[in-house]
């Protein structure tokens, strides 16, 4: 048995994460193993999380700001770090619409806002990371 | 593709280490391979085991133990176990947002995993993770699972040192456990000393413990901790020191190790027998020879055996 591998972690300088949780539970319903590593995590933290666990899919939440840098920067250390890198990564969170094109640019797979669907985010990532 | 996979593992490469731990979770058969070559070096690390119940704070004692042993400059590894959901086969997987500061540190690896229908005891991805931790060069291994009821007796199997942890105020779940609780633990650690009456609970375990224990000749120890103060942490690991000195001193690390590889041979054998006789092909001809009273069911288990084990 193989389920796909996510990790969620949010990003910023403020607490809340309702919606990250929201998110993880929706993902774990949906048959993922879903390791969540809690709020204000820099992106060394994450990359070095998402390699030790070997994890299929990134999901990116950012409440305050800072995604322009921060989203990217996952990308490149992953980049970086991880030889043949398939990870997806993806975004949601109070992201302005006229930032998702270059984030886009920038490697992130898909940038959800607050009032998308939990099931399109789960589709996205079964068809490009499902097995 | 192996041969590169395993001189990354062994310059010390945390991808390649991930990777192989992936690849025996997924049940892929090079993995197996892998594991074979690596067992040779592996069986230096020392396993301490940390279970109790969900909240106890399990994971930030895992975070201030690993951060008491990085003093000491020991490499570190961790396999943090959530339950899975036996209805979606997801899980959730929370252990690390208490291990936030140890996560960048080049000494630790961490990873989670799902009870994977093996809910209190220990998966063979959970055992198998540690092996590979084990020949990465970690000096300890601790292994953190949620403690359900007997199954907790699992953990046994592949832990050198079981530590319980618990909390003020659980009260009647502690008396409901005592017959369980008290036979597995080799040092007991009551947690959230901010909160609630912790001495009482200290009292009452020692008191408990001194009806005797599962390892002859050891009396297990009691002790304070404020996890997420990092207080009282110094004092566990000396306790968990203190029962790997007995063991090693005793001979009795050696036999238990003993006993479990036999243990393992045993299971992993039954395991492939196992396996083998349910992809058996024939299996409805014999099925109907027998309901048919054409033949006997022991003839037919004899003769299914026989031609599985060559
Ligand atoms: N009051 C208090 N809370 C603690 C202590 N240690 C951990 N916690 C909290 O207890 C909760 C559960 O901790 P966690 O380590 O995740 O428990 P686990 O489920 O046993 O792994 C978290 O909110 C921790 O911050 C402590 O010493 N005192
Ligand atoms: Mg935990």
């Amino acid at each position: 048995m193989s389920n796909i591998r996510v990790l969620v972690a949010k990003v910023g300088l403020d607490g809340h994460d309702r919606g990250a949780k929201v998110i993880v539970r929706a993902l774990r319903d949906a048959g993922m193993e879903v390791i969540y590593t809690g709020i204000r995590q820099t992106p060394e933290q994450i990359v070095a999380a998402a390699i030790q666990e070997d994890v299929d899919v990134i999901g990116l939440s950012s409440l305050s700001g800072g995604h322009m840098h921060l989203f990217p920067k996952v990308v490149n250390l992953l980049n970086e770090k991880v030889p043949d890198n398939n990870i997806l990564v993806i975004g949601g969170g109070i992201i302005p619409d006229d930032d998702i094109e270059e984030l886009k640019k920038a490697g992130i797979a898909a940038i959800f806002g607050p009032g998308t669907p939990l099931k399109d985010i789960i589709n996205l990532i079964e068809e490009k990371a499902g097995k | 593709m192996v041969e590169k996979l395993l001189a990354d593992f062994r310059a010390g490469d945390k991808v390649a280490a991930a990777r192989i731990i992936t690849m025996l979770e997924k049940g892929d058969p090079k993995g197996k391979e892998i594991l074979k070559d690596l067992y040779k070096q592996c069986g230096r690390g020392y396993v301490i085991g940390l279970t109790g119940p969900a909240g106890a704070g399990k994971s930030t004692l895992t975070d201030a133990l690993v951060k008491e042993l990085r003093k000491k400059d020991y490499r570190v590894g961790v396999v943090a176990i959530d339950p899975t959901s036996p209805f979606t086969g997801g899980a959730l997987l929370g252990d690390r947002i208490r291990m936030g500061d140890i996560a960048m540190d080049p000494g630790v690896f961490i990873r989670s995993m799902g009870t994977r229908g093996n809910l209190g005891g220990l998966s063979w991805e959970a055992r198998d993770a540690l092996t590979v931790l084990d020949a990465f060069g970690c000096d300890y291994l601790i292994v953190e699972t949620v403690g359900a009821g007997q199954s907790q007796v699992e953990v046994e199997k592949v832990v050198d040192t079981v530590v319980m942890v618990t909390v003020p105020g659980l009260g009647d779940d502690i008396q409901a456990n005592k017959a369980g609780i008290m036979e597995i633990g080799d040092l007991y650690v009551v947690n959230k000393a901010d909160r609630g009456d912790a001495d009482q609970v200290v009292r009452y375990l020692e008191a408990s413990l001194e009806l005797g224990h599962k390892t002859e000749g050891w009396q297990p120890r009691v002790c304070k901790t404020i996890a997420w103060k990092g207080e009282g942490v110094a004092d566990v690991l000396d306790a968990i020191t203190a029962h790997r000195s007995f063991l090693e001193e005793t001979g009795k690390l050696e036999e238990m190790r003993k006993i479990r590889t036999y243990e393992e041979i045993i299971a992993r054998a039954r395991k492939m027998v196992i396996d083998e006789l349910k992809e058996y092909k024939g299996i409805n001809e014999i099925v109907e020879r027998v309901y048919n009273r054409d033949q006997d069911p022991i003839t037919a288990a004899e003769e299914l055996v026989n031609s599985v084990v060559k």
